[in-house]
């Protein structure tokens, strides 16, 4: 089951790309909701044509604590447009007629325990979503979502920061599938600039006790600095930045050709790290 | 009944450590230090001092006869948390958890605050231990809590009002964690009830239970026996927990949470999270929450701040799965109508918070026949609440 998902044919296929050049995937994070459920749609489709390896699609919660202002901002719209586990689904399946790409729903527990995890991990199989990670909910607590996850195929997808020491590494990986999401800082998400030469340092000594891909994000906005995260990672996030180009572009005709333009930079900058950082 | 909560800081189902991996090394860090502290003898003597030459435990139970012969049925004690240093309970957390912060050599002290008593208690200690001081309090609370603002002001604390969510306690708590994640490795998070992740609901419910334990000797030594019922109101549920934890063996002894009912449980106006609300993780715990049918977290309403918030401790929640302890409500109104009577029978002006426990002690003492023993936490002084209060009445100031 596990070689034959998508994210890890992904992670496959960007490691087997001709001529040695290192290429991470570009993971853009969208807010489902924000504005409204049509456009995030759209929206997800021009992030696909934009070049985009695997999209994260947050499931908006009402108190966000790891998020910074401009996802905080994001959930709330999407909140008030009352948005729902079963209609981001929905989405999911209607974008799956047209894209194969590795989809992660990415979001906080109480929604998803609300709606049952089972119930969850079904439905979001059904729909072809093909990994899950919940911010709030480490291994300690995880087995509840994790056990129905795994049984319908999906991948568990966990965090790492800065803080975390050999001990909670190792507790990390004992349920970590997919890849490994590095946070690139303490602090919330979009809120203070990364620091590329101590994540590279730290990313570099996770390597030795990690099977898995090492995506980072927080705090990635600009192609300058996705190439420079891609030189040494297998993936790169780039989440408040979109959202804020969403929130400011927000109503314009305009804004799904912004949106897929901005991923199309993001993404030559992860094709080609050493030519883009230069 | 087992020593709660288990290695993983469970109570039951309930509890936990629902955290962003970034705090997970400083909960078990936390975790690691308090375990060694609790039975450090000397850590518990720096504790026990400052709770008695500078909070001014141990507080008296006080039997208040006009109130027991206007209500007509049990005997009422009042155990005295409003005369401590601050004026509520409070001050017994925030002094020991600013010295167990002092000992694990965090520089920088954090908390959230909704009416403005867990800041000012929190500020009162940061400035007796000469420690940095940072509260997260809603923009709404510090519009109408202006005088414990600048009270925090004066103690030394820099009061951050948070205009993200409802601009309340709830949204207080967010900031408060993003500010943890975000300073980890120099920040004590002074969590201020029995919530969050573990271990604070234990290590809150410990450092409360100073009330319990007096209570328990003071009803022995004045009646030579055991008291039928414990009243205390709930919030996030630490001054009931303090009072509830040393008897919770006494299988005799029945144990009554008092929640804010607002309006009304019917109105959806209310913060009664375990008679309105369903089991959901916030904050760090999993718990009863005020909760809509997507999972959105509600706003709570009460008259009463320190009790205006969507979750309950998770021991509660425990407490009431297993029929251990019984949970109520009162309403905004029938809590205005307890101050007033405890006001006139007893010269003591309780806070809205604590007048919550005194109104399900007016419905509940009459019930009873005059042998029978009531003891209620009357967990801080009203002062603060009469701006509120004389609005609520309609009195212009």
């Amino acid at each position: 089951m596990a070689a034959a998902n998508r994210i890890d044919r992904c992670f496959a296929r960007l490691r087997a790309r001709d001529g040695g050049a290192r290429e991470a995937a570009l993971v853009p994070f969208l807010t489902a909701g924000d504005p409204d459920l049509g456009t995030t749609k759209t929206l997800l489709e021009a992030v696909c044509r934009g070049g985009a390896d695997l999209i994260e699609i947050g499931i908006p919660f009402s108190d966000p604590t790891a998020d910074g202002p401009a996802i905080q901002r994001s959930s709330a719209r999407a909140i008030e447009k009352g948005v729902s586990l079963p209609k981001i689904f929905e989405m999911v399946v209607d974008l799956r007629r047209s894209f194969d790409i590795p989809i992660v729903l990415f979001g906080y527990y109480n929604p998803i325990f609300h709606y049952g995890p089972e119930r969850f991990a079904a439905d979001a199989a059904a729909a072809g979503v093909d990994g899950v990670l919940v911010v709030d909910l480490p291994p300690e607590e995880a087995d509840e979502l994790y056990r129905p996850l795994r049984a319908a195929g999906l991948e568990m997808i966990f965090l790492l920061a800065p803080t975390s020491d050999a001990k909670r590494i190792r507790v990390v990986m004992r349920k970590a599938g997919g890849f490994v999401y590095f946070v690139s800082m303490t602090g919330v998400t979009g809120s203070k600039q990364i620091d590329i030469g101590s994540v590279r340092g730290m990313v570099e000594g996770l390597r030795s006790h990690c099977r898995l891909p090492i995506g980072v994000g927080f705090g990635i906005t600009t192609p300058r600095e996705a190439a420079a995260v891609a030189a040494f990672a297998d993936a790169v996030v780039v989440g408040s930045a979109l959202v804020r180009l969403i929130e400011e572009s927000s109503g314009s005709d305009a804004l799904a050709a912004k949106v897929e333009e901005f991923v199309r930079e993001l993404k030559q900058a992860t094709r080609n790290p050493a030519i883009a950082a230069a | 009944m087992p020593s709660l909560p288990d290695r993983r800081g469970h109570y039951g189902q309930f509890g936990g450590r629902y955290v962003a991996e970034t705090l997970m090394p400083a909960l078990l860090e936390l975790d690691d230090a308090y375990s060694k502290l609790r039975r450090d003898a000397d850590f518990r003597r720096e504790v026990r001092t400052y709770l008695k030459e500078y909070a001014g435990r141990e507080t008296p139970l006080y039997f208040a006869r006009r109130l027991t012969e206007r209500l007509g049925g049990a005997k009422v004690y009042l155990k005295r948390e409003d005369l401590c240093h601050t004026g509520a309970h409070k001050i017994n957390n925030t002094v020991g958890q600013g010295l167990l912060a002092r000992r694990m050599g965090k520089p920088r002290i954090i908390a959230e605050t909704g009416a403005g008593q867990h800041g000012v208690a929190t500020a009162t200690v940061t400035a007796l231990l000469g420690m940095q001081c940072e509260v997260f309090m809603g923009a709404e609370d510090v519009r109408r809590q202006s005088l414990n603002v600048f009270r925090m002001k004066l103690l030394g604390a820099q009061v951050h009002a948070v205009k993200s969510g409802s601009e309340t306690l709830k949204d207080a708590v967010n900031e408060a964690l993003r500010d943890w994640v975000t300073n980890v490795t120099s920040t004590y998070y002074l969590v201020g009830s029995t919530m969050g992740p573990h271990p604070y609901p234990r290590i809150v419910r410990d450092f409360q239970s100073v009330i319990g334990t007096e209570a328990r000797r003071q009803i022995r030594k004045q009646e030579g026996r055991l008291p039928d019922y414990l009243v205390a109101c709930i919030g996030g549920g630490s001054n009931a927990m303090g009072l509830f934890y040393p008897f919770v063996q006494d299988t005799g002894v029945e144990m009554i949470g008092v929640e804010a009912a607002g309006d009304g449980i019917e109105t959806g106006r209310h913060a009664a999270s375990i008679s309105g609300g369903l089991v959901g993780v916030l904050h760090g715990k999993k718990t009863y929450v005020l909760q809509d049918e997507l999972g959105q977290v509600q706003q709570a309403h009460s008259i009463s701040a320190g009790l205006d918030y969507p979750a309950v401790g998770p021991e509660h929640a425990y407490l009431h799965a297993t029929g251990r302890a019984k949970y109520v409500a009162v309403t905004d109104s029938e809590a205005v109508d307890a101050l007033r009577l405890l006001t006139e029978t007893e010269g003591i002006i309780p806070a809205l918070e604590s007048s919550h426990a005194i109104a399900h002690v007016a419905k509940l003492a009459p019930t009873l026949r005059a042998d029978q023993i009531i003891v209620a936490n009357l967990s801080g002084r009203g002062d603060k609440d009469m701006n509120t209060v004389a609005d609520y009445l309609g009195v212009t100031l």
